[in-house]
């Protein structure tokens, strides 16, 4: 009886009790189960598949050939590359399997763009690459396929846990002139053929992708963007918090699902 | 009384027969600054274009026969922003025979020709792949030049899907 | 820039009839579409792209905006002598994109028989 007193001893076991707790509260929280958790590529035709199985025709790889001669491009006052400090591509392993992450100075919330534009800002004192533009696209691209193959793990604790729970809340509220939530369609309706369309569960581990829509490479922000135009609702700003805070819980919510890019979208 | 037309028809005749001549003179200058070949198709009357029409700009009175050429493209495009195709000519692409010209033509786009091709017997083979773009449902007409003058074609019909929820953006 | 990217087969053997592949990175804007400022997008197409080996043009595509954008050209040589491949290709603007590469024919009495 007197170990249980022991206040070590009351403390491990609390801190177990609450562990115990707090993952149940997020097994619960899951409205998409892990075991059915699905790439898009499971909801495209074959046209798409074969465009982005073709190790060479890949529409995506040209931004690929672009972002490896960005990586090793010398820029700004610093006279640095992306090389230059970090090395080879493969120091990028596991990289994106964790974005978006909390940005220690600042506090804020980074996806993997805000994050390689906050490096030529401050480290490289490099001129801006706007959002969306092609060559922040082709260096994030190039940064993500260090994890092709790898699982998606984001880390939701500490300062991300309330980022976390905002995206949460965003995928789950109804919005826009049709009045949908993102779970709607994407938890309950996936599989299902909207016109033409089979609903996907809206992953996240395939992006940059090139989406034929646009002809080009594409962010998950745009994409996102683009769902709030198809519940029409009013899109938010580039670079809005929101789109980053839905980011995250995507990536929580596709925890264990591969990274594949580039990637062919519809 | 040498005019029985009222004020009305009268301002109706003007009306026409100035929105004719801006018209016409709007049309001469559109088709000046682009190329032969790239030039917009006048689509105002919202009817496809038949076969004839589609390969007349490259056949003027040269026998053209259906066959010999194996033309692919997928019957149910998810996009047609990008739509894979491929074709075979049947030639032996020597020095005496061979392809010279491949147009793809297309019923529906503003511009109807897709893609044209010179080859010559250094190809060895008159077979090709390329990705085009389809506005709409519609037939696709593959035309091929002999060597002789001789013209053949091929014809798919291709259903053309789009994204549920579009934009522009 | 518009770049490109080319494949060859591994080995070519004379009096093949070999397989070229050309990705080229190019808009191929249309017109007749508008940009996400709600601004239309002037077209921009490839002109013509030609491919020269030897001095001499074996290969010749003129497209127009029905070709998708960053177009996929795929067409056969027959492999006579070796050289330089250059592709050259030219569009609205005016830009003259450029891919070179050399290409190595073995000549047919060194290997064994290949298919045609």
């Amino acid at each position: 009886m007197q170990i249980l007193l022991n206040p070590l001893v009351v403390l491990r076991l609390c801190l177990f009790g609450l562990l115990c707790l707090s993952t149940l509260v997020s097994a619960q929280q899951r409205l998409l189960p892990l075991d059915k958790v699905q790439s898009g590529l499971a909801f495209t035709g074959p046209e798409i598949l074969d465009l982005q199985g073709d190790d060479f025709a890949n529409p995506g790889l040209p931004y690929m050939d672009k972002g490896a001669k960005l990586w090793n491009q010398v820029s700004g006052k610093s006279d640095k590359s992306c090389h230059s400090c970090h090395g080879e591509l493969k120091s990028m392993k596991g990289v994106a399997t964790r974005y978006p992450a909390i940005d220690k100075a600042s506090g804020k919330l980074f996806n993997l763009e805000d994050r390689i534009r906050n490096c030529r800002q401050n480290r490289q004192s490099a001129a801006e690459w706007p959002l969306e533009s092609e060559e922040l696209l082709a260096v994030s691209l190039y940064v993500t396929s260090a994890s092709n193959g790898m699982p998606i793990k984001a880390n939701i604790e500490g300062k991300a846990k309330s980022h976390f729970e905002a995206g949460q809340k965003i995928f789950t509220t109804r919005q826009g002139q049709m009045n949908l939530a993102c779970t709607q369609c994407h938890d309950q309706r996936y599989g299902v053929k909207l016109y033409t369309d089979k609903l996907s569960q809206g992953q996240p581990n395939a992006y940059p992708a090139y989406r034929i829509e646009w002809q080009r490479l594409a962010s998950l922000e745009r994409r996102l963007r683009f769902c709030y135009t198809g519940v029409k609702a009013e899109i938010p700003a580039w670079g809005h918090e929101d789109m980053r805070d839905i980011s995250l819980y995507l990536m929580w919510r596709a925890q264990g699902l591969k990274i594949e890019v580039p990637s062919v979208r519809k | 009384m040498l005019f029985s037309l009222t004020r009305r028809d009268w301002l109706s005749r003007i009306f026409k027969v100035s929105v004719g001549t801006w018209g016409l003179g709007a049309g001469l200058s559109r088709a000046q600054d682009m190329s032969v070949l790239g030039r917009v198709q006048d689509m105002s009357d919202a009817r496809l274009r038949n076969f004839d029409e589609m390969i007349a700009p490259y056949v003027v009175r040269q026998p053209v026969k259906q066959g010999g050429i194996t033309l692919s493209l997928p019957m149910l495009a998810d996009n047609g922003h990008l739509v894979p195709l491929s074709l075979k000519v049947d030639s032996p692409m020597t020095e005496e025979s061979h392809v010279t010209h491949i147009y793809l033509i297309s019923q529906r786009n503003p511009v109807p020709l897709m893609a044209m091709f010179v080859m010559g017997p250094w190809n060895g083979r008159a077979e090709l792949s390329m990705r085009v773009r389809l506005s709409g449902t519609q037939m696709v007409v593959a035309l091929a030049r002999m060597s002789d003058g001789t013209f053949r074609y091929e014809t798919q019909e291709v259903v053309v899907t789009e994204d549920a929820c579009i934009d522009n953006g | 820039m518009s770049t490109a990217r080319l494949q060859l087969p591994a080995r070519i053997v004379e009096g093949d009839v070999f397989k070229l592949r050309l990705l080229v990175q190019h808009p191929m804007d249309s017109g007749f579409l508008r940009d996400l400022d709600g601004i239309l997008i002037k077209r921009n197409v490839i002109r013509h792209l030609q491919c020269i080996l030897n001095d001499k043009e074996v290969f010749r595509v003129e497209p127009t905006t029905g070709t998708a954008a960053n177009p996929l050209f795929e067409f056969y040589l027959r492999a006579t002598k070796s050289g330089e491949l250059y592709f050259r290709w030219v569009d609205d603007k005016g830009y003259i994109g450029e891919l070179r590469q050399k290409l190595v024919i073995e000549p047919a009495n060194q290997s064994k028989a290949a298919k045609p």
